[in-house]
C-alpha cells in the first residue's frame, strides 16, 4: 500500500510542480508575489474545457493554444498594470495582484458558473499494473506532460538569449538594463512565460480533476508552498518541492485521512519558511 | 486649526453622530452601521501590526474566526456574551504570541505568505476538528428574545464600543514608546536593532493587540448572527479588505483606517445594491485603481498636496 501511495504522490507531485515554475519565476524575477497564479491556472483549465466541448479537442492537442492565449493576457496584464508598480512596497503589489484576481474570478464566474465540470472524453487510458501497482494511465500522461514543460522552462532560461535576459534582470535589473537588456520588455516576457506555464498547467489538470472557480484557492496554495519547499525563483526548485509536496500529501493523507492533509502541508510551509526559507535544497537559484 | 483640536473635536463629532445614530436609525441601517463599525475596528487592529510596523499580515481573518470560534463555543456553554467577547479577544492574543514567535521572523513576502497560511491552517482546523467546532456545519448560538430592533441597536452599540477602543488604542500606540518602535521596525528593522530596540518584543506586543482586537470582533459578530461557519468567519476578504481600507485611507495613521473603512464600506453598498453579479469584478478594478492612484491613501494625498 506504501508503494502506492508514493507512487501517487509522485505523480501529483509533477502538476505541482508545473502549477508552480511560473509563479516561482515571477516571484523571483518581478518580486511580485502572484495572487492571480490560481486563477489563471483555473483559466487554462476552462479554455481546454471549452476547446474540447466546442471543437472536440483533446486537451492536449489544445494546450499550446490554451498556454499561448493565457500567456497574452499575462503579457497584458504586465505591460498595462504590474510594470507600473515593479519595486513597489509588497502590500502594493499584493494588493494589485489581489484586484485583479477579483476581476478575473469575476468574470469566470459570469461566464462558467460555479458548479464543477469535467472533461468527459469517450475512452480515457485506463489503468496498467507496473509491479503489483496501479498506475492511472491519464494521470501519468499529466504528470509527464506538466513535467516536460516545466523543463522546457528550465531549458528556455538555461539557454536561450531570453532566458538570459530574464536571469541577468533578476540578478541585478541596473546592470542588466546597463547590458542592453530591455528590462521591461523582459519583464512582460517572464510574467507571459509564467502565465502561459499556468494555463497549460490547467489544461493538463483538466485531464485528470474537475473544473470549477474555486479551485483557484488552493492551486495559489499549492504554488505557495512548492516556492518554499523548493526555494525561490528557481525551477528545479519548483520541480524538487512539487515532488516533495506531492509525496507530503499523499502520506499525510494516507495517515490522517485526506482532509486533513492540507493542514500538514500548510503547518510545513510555516515551519519551514520560519527555520530555513532558502527551502530544502539550499541556495536561492538562478534558474 | 491645531491638530489636538481637531482630534477633539473628530472625537465628539464621531461620538455624537454615533449616540444619534444609535437611538434614531432602523434596524436595518443599525445593522449595516455594526458591520461599518466592525470594520473600523479591524482595519484599526490590522493598521498596528501592518500600517504602524509595516508588517504585510494577512492573518486578520484568522484572529477574527479564532475569536469567533472561541466566544462561540464558550457562550454555547451558558457564558454571558460581554465575558464571552473578552475570551475570543484572549485566546487570539495568545495564539498570536505564540504564532508571531515563529512568523515574525519573517519579513516582507515571506511574513505575508505565512501569515496566509496561519488563516489557512486554522479554517482547515475549524472545518475538520468536528468534535469541538461543529466541523462544516458550524455552530448555534443562543438567540436573543428581543426585539429585532433592540438586538439590531445592542449589537450595533457592542461593535461600536470596540471600535472606539480599536481606535484609542491605535492611538495611544501611536503616542507610546510602543509606536515609535513600531515606527523605527517599519523604517530600517536591523539598523532599529542595532541601535538597542528590542524589535523583537515590539512586534509581538503589536502582533497580539492587533489579534485582539480582530478577534473581539469576531466574538461580537458570531453573537450577532447566532450562527458562524468555518467559510465564513475565516472567509479571506476578512484579511484582505481591512488592508485595503487602511491603504485607501493612509496606512500607519490613526484616523486613515476609520476614513478608509468608511469610503470603502459606503461604495462597497453602493456597489451590491446595483450590480449584484459583477460587484467582485467592480472592487477589484477600485483596488487596482488604489494600489495604481493612491498607493499612499487619502490622507497623505491631501498632505502632500498641501505642502507641495
Amino acid at each position: 500500500v506504501l508503494g502506492q501511495v508514493l507512487l501517487n504522490g509522485l505523480l501529483l507531485g509533477g502538476l505541482y510542480a508545473c502549477v508552480a515554475a511560473g509563479f516561482s519565476l515571477v516571484w523571483g524575477v518581478l518580486n511580485v508575489i502572484n495572487l492571480l497564479h490560481g486563477t489563471l491556472v483555473v483559466l487554462g483549465s476552462y479554455l481546454a474545457w471549452m476547446a474540447f466541448q466546442f471543437l472536440g479537442w483533446h486537451p492536449l492537442v489544445a494546450l499550446p493554444a490554451v498556454a499561448l492565449l493565457v500567456g497574452l493576457l499575462g503579457a497584458a496584464l504586465q505591460a498595462g498594470v504590474l510594470n507600473r508598480v515593479v519595486g513597489s512596497p509588497v502590500l502594493v503589489t499584493l494588493v494589485i495582484t489581489f484586484g485583479l484576481d477579483l476581476l478575473t474570478r469575476n468574470a469566470l464566474l459570469l461566464g462558467f458558473g460555479a458548479d464543477y465540470r469535467t472533461i468527459r472524453r469517450a475512452s480515457t487510458w485506463g489503468t496498467t499494473q507496473i509491479a503489483g501497482l496501479n498506475l492511472p494511465l491519464d494521470r501519468a500522461v499529466a504528470a509527464s506532460v506538466a513535467l516536460a514543460m516545466t523543463a522546457l522552462l528550465y531549458l528556455l532560461l538555461r539557454h536561450s538569449w531570453l532566458g538570459r535576459a530574464i536571469i541577468a534582470a533578476r540578478m541585478d535589473r541596473d546592470a542588466a538594463a546597463l547590458m542592453g537588456v530591455r528590462v521591461q520588455r523582459t519583464f512582460i516576457a517572464a510574467f507571459a512565460l509564467s502565465a502561459g506555464l499556468a494555463g497549460a498547467a490547467g489544461a493538463v489538470l483538466g485531464l485528470v480533476f474537475p473544473i470549477s472557480p474555486l479551485q483557484s484557492d488552493a492551486y495559489l496554495g499549492i504554488a505557495f508552498t512548492v516556492c518554499v519547499l523548493g526555494g525561490l525563483g528557481s525551477v528545479v526548485g519548483a520541480i524538487a518541492g512539487g515532488v516533495v509536496l506531492g509525496l507530503v500529501e499523499s502520506l499525510a493523507g494516507f495517515a490522517f485521512g485526506a482532509e486533513n492533509a492540507t493542514i500538514v502541508s500548510f503547518v510545513l510551509l510555516i515551519v519551514l519558511l520560519a527555520f530555513r526559507p532558502e527551502g530544502l535544497f539550499g541556495r536561492r537559484g538562478y534558474a | 486649526m491645531t491638530g489636538r483640536t481637531a482630534m477633539v473635536g473628530s472625537w465628539v463629532a464621531a461620538i455624537a453622530l454615533t449616540v444619534a445614530f444609535f437611538f434614531g436609525a432602523d434596524a436595518y441601517a443599525l445593522r449595516l452601521g455594526m458591520l461599518l463599525a466592525m470594520y473600523i475596528a479591524l482595519s484599526s487592529a490590522w493598521n498596528i501590526i501592518g500600517g504602524m510596523a509595516g508588517y504585510p499580515s494577512f492573518a486578520s481573518s484568522a484572529f477574527f474566526g479564532l475569536g469567533a470560534y472561541a466566544g462561540a463555543l464558550v457562550q454555547q456553554k451558558g457564558t454571558p456574551m460581554p465575558l464571552a467577547w473578552c475570551f475570543g479577544a484572549l485566546v487570539p492574543a495568545l495564539v498570536a504570541l505564540v504564532i508571531g514567535w515563529v512568523v515574525l521572523r519573517l519579513r516582507g513576502h515571506y511574513f505575508a505568505i505565512a501569515s496566509f497560511a496561519v488563516a489557512i491552517v486554522l479554517r482547515e482546523l475549524a472545518t475538520n476538528w468536528t468534535s469541538l467546532t461543529g466541523g462544516g456545519m458550524g455552530v448555534n448560538l443562543p438567540v436573543l428574545s428581543i426585539s429585532v430592533l433592540a438586538q439590531a441597536r445592542f449589537f450595533f452599540a457592542a461593535q461600536a464600543t470596540l471600535a472606539v477602543i480599536a481606535v484609542a488604542v491605535s492611538a495611544l500606540v501611536a503616542y507610546s514608546r510602543l509606536g515609535f518602535a513600531l515606527a523605527c521596525i517599519r523604517q530600517n528593522e536591523t539598523a532599529a536593532g542595532m541601535l538597542g530596540l528590542d524589535a523583537r518584543r515590539a512586534k509581538a506586543a503589536a502582533f497580539a493587540l492587533s489579534a485582539a482586537l480582530a478577534g473581539a470582533a469576531g466574538a461580537i459578530y458570531a453573537s450577532s448572527i447566532f450562527y458562524i461557519d468555518p467559510g465564513d468567519v475565516f472567509d479571506v476578504l476578512i484579511a484582505v479588505k481591512p488592508i485595503l481600507m487602511a491603504m485607501l485611507g493612509g496606512a500607519g495613521t490613526v484616523a486613515g483606517p476609520v476614513i478608509g473603512a468608511a469610503v470603502f464600506f459606503a461604495f462597497e453598498q453602493t456597489v451590491w445594491a446595483h450590480f449584484l453579479s459583477i460587484h467582485s469584478g467592480v472592487l477589484g478594478m477600485l483596488v487596482v485603481a488604489l494600489a495604481l492612484f493612491l498607493p499612499r491613501g487619502l490622507l497623505q494625498w491631501k498632505y502632500a498636496k498641501k505642502t507641495a
